[in-house]
């Protein structure tokens, strides 16, 4: 009895090593399902848009005016208006983003890297519509304080939260490749008399550029997707303007305004909404893959 | 010939040294410069750090404006009242339990999808082109903005699969846009447990299966653990995808079940904040406090499991 404890028991053992792994296949292909569903849904339902409004009309007429008669369907402000506050949020973000990551990578002592780090993960963490609230009852007043004539809603303050939003991502990107870069580099550079700014500016950044740069397109696809703080602090009047002192409305903050109404679906207001998430999304891929080229491209190997 | 190249740097250091020296200083364009780039070097140490220092103030005047303005609202009553049109009367009861509900129930999907893809992509998977395809497609839907994720739910939950706007429809919205994260984390923690581990399992007979049931999973979990934390701190604060699909924000009951309607956290702090009042911002804040005590706890945990988890590497 006791030797028939082992009992090999090969056909079952395959059968159900066969079916988990065709359980955990089941599962990976649940990413390509969502991949498709979003294609299928944005075009879908973009395509009974475009039977309605031509695709000319859509790109090229500067009036967006979809829930009034009469009706008009430019993208174009709101695109102005998505750009605006994501081209505001980067000015804000580039330079203290590489400050940081800057100071971390190469000035900071591990102590204080240990103690920072966390920081900007809280930092990351805080959910878009906390910051929208900061926006609307911080940043405002405090822009209205400097410049009389600002707006209750505005592209700068949405801009400016949009921006510290951003910020760890392009921060924890260009410090992880600025610690990349070889140390052999820095030492040649040392040796040869330069100061550490020097080194810092003349041999690491460049040497880390494809990182950093890589970075700042994806904070830029980031800020260009982001919903809740731009509904809440940029407002709803879809214009092209330069201004950003005054409200305007981003392409995500249009789909939430119509979404948290009651629209029928089916009606022309509905799809329109795919249509423009249909762009979005089109802009969010282009440059996310952009950016992932440029890492495998360009990242060089010091081996 | 040769004595005299010998005695060529000697006489200069010890006579004619002097002169070379200060001939050479007339000739060359050699400048050190040693004043203004102390000067530069000192600046740009200067900026940095007030870089970095900008962005701590800015994380503490964000927490203290926060506080400031909801500490006084959050008592007893503000847990356990449902919203109303009255600030006084209002409370996060409804709030509190639909986050509960979706959390719990993203958790238990994002989970059993992502964690089952990481395992099959990292470890059971041939390596051949679907799989690198699968890869390329899991880090582009990592960037896709969360509106998206909530058009999609709106589309195939809500309408097609007739979910309604019920917690479950919230939850496989939310799911689907967490699960990048947890794949990716998954596939990070799987990755740093050595082959000989494997290796080890496969000697005594374990199939890959047995092997990565057994050995791999337990060593790689705490990373795991800290995957999944982190992404549902996420999933704890997205408002979009839920705006989306309709989530409602006055809702005076708590869910039942998976297939009640439901309002969260971070959208009741929508609605507040949307409204004019100031009293109503103020509840937004009090709101606020408990939403960022809870991703405080979650990003706490995530970073202690960590710490712990690299001694024990070690």
């Amino acid at each position: 009895m006791a030797n028939q404890l082992w009992v090999k028991n090969r056909p079952l053992q395959k059968f159900s090593e066969g079916l988990v792994t065709k359980i955990l296949f089941a599962c990976a292909m649940v990413s390509i399902i969502t991949t498709i569903g979003i294609n299928a849904v944005l075009f879908l339902e973009s395509f009974e848009f475009f039977k309605e409004v031509s695709f000319g009309e859509f790109l090229f007429d500067a009036n967006w005016a979809p829930l009034f008669e009469p009706r008009s369907f430019g993208v174009l402000p709101l695109v102005a208006g998505t750009l605006l506050v994501a081209v505001g949020s980067l000015l804000v973000a580039l330079p203290l983003g590489l400050g940081i990551a800057i100071y971390l990578s190469e000035y900071a002592s591990s102590k204080a890297r240990s103690i920072l780090k966390p920081i900007l993960e809280v930092l990351a963490g805080v959910p878009s519509v906390v910051y929208g609230y900061f926006a609307l009852t911080t940043v405002t007043p405090f822009l209205q304080k400097i410049i009389p004539d600002v707006e209750v809603f505005n592209a700068a303050s949405a801009a400016i939260v949009v921006g510290i939003m951003i910020l760890p991502t392009i921060a924890s990107i260009c410090d992880d490749s600025l610690t990349a870069v070889p140390r052999a580099l820095r030492e040649g550079a040392f040796a040869l008399g330069a100061r550490k700014f020097e080194v810092v500016t003349n041999v690491v950044t460049p040497a880390a550029l494809s990182g950093i740069l890589a970075s700042f397109i994806l904070a830029f696809s980031r800020a260009i997707g982001e919903t809740m703080a731009v509904t809440l602090a940029a407002g709803a009047t879809p214009q092209v303007t330069l201004n950003p002192f005054v409200g305007i409305q981003t392409m995500t903050a249009y789909i939430a305004q119509v979404s948290m109404g009651d629209t029928p679906h089916g009606t022309i207001e509905y799809q329109s909404i795919f249509a423009v998430g249909l762009l979005l999304f089109l802009m969010t891929l282009v440059m996310n893959l952009i950016s992932q080229l440029i890492v495998k491209k360009f990242s060089r190997s010091y081996e | 010939m040769s004595q005299q190249v010998e005695t060529m740097p000697n006489s200069s250091l010890m006579d004619g040294g002097k002169k070379e020296i200060t001939m050479r200083k007339e000739a060359s364009n050699f400048n050190p410069n040693h004043g203004l780039r102390k000067f530069k070097e000192a600046c740009f140490h200067g900026i940095i750090c007030l870089a970095t220092l900008s962005a701590l103030g800015v994380l503490f005047i964000l927490v203290f404006r926060i506080f400031n303005e909801g500490w006084t609202w959050l008592d007893a009553q503000f847990l356990d009242s449902f919203p109303s049109r009255f600030p006084h009367k209002a409370g996060i009861k409804s709030a509190i339990w639909g986050s509960i509900w979706l959390g719990g129930m993203t958790l238990l999907f994002s989970v059993t999808f992502g964690v089952g893809a990481a395992i099959y992509l990292e470890e059971l998977s041939p390596k051949n082109r679907i799989n690198k395809w699968l890869e390329i497609n899991i880090a582009t839907l990592a960037g896709v903005p969360s509106i998206i994720y909530g058009m999609l739910g709106l589309t195939i939950f809500v309408r097609f699969m007739a979910l309604e706007r019920s917690v479950v429809s919230g939850a496989l919205t939310l799911s689907l846009l967490v699960m990048p994260v947890i794949i990716i984390a998954t596939r990070e923690a799987l990755k740093s447990v050595p082959d000989s581990t494997r290796f080890g399992a496969a000697a005594l007979g374990a199939s890959k299966w047995q092997s990565v049931r057994d050995h791999v999973l337990p060593s790689a979990f705490p990373g795991i653990l800290t995957g999944i934390i982190l992404a549902m701190a996420r999933a704890a604060g997205e408002a979009a995808p839920l705006i989306m699909i309709g989530a409602l924000t006055y809702v005076a009951f708590t869910p039942e079940g998976p297939m009640d309607a439901f309002t969260a956290l971070p959208i009741q702090i929508f609605n507040w904040t949307s409204r004019p009042q100031i009293e109503f911002h103020e509840l937004a804040a009090a709101g606020i406090i408990v939403l960022l005590g809870f991703l405080i706890v979650c990003n706490s945990l995530a970073i202690i499991l960590r710490l712990k988890w690299k001694e024990e590497k070690r």
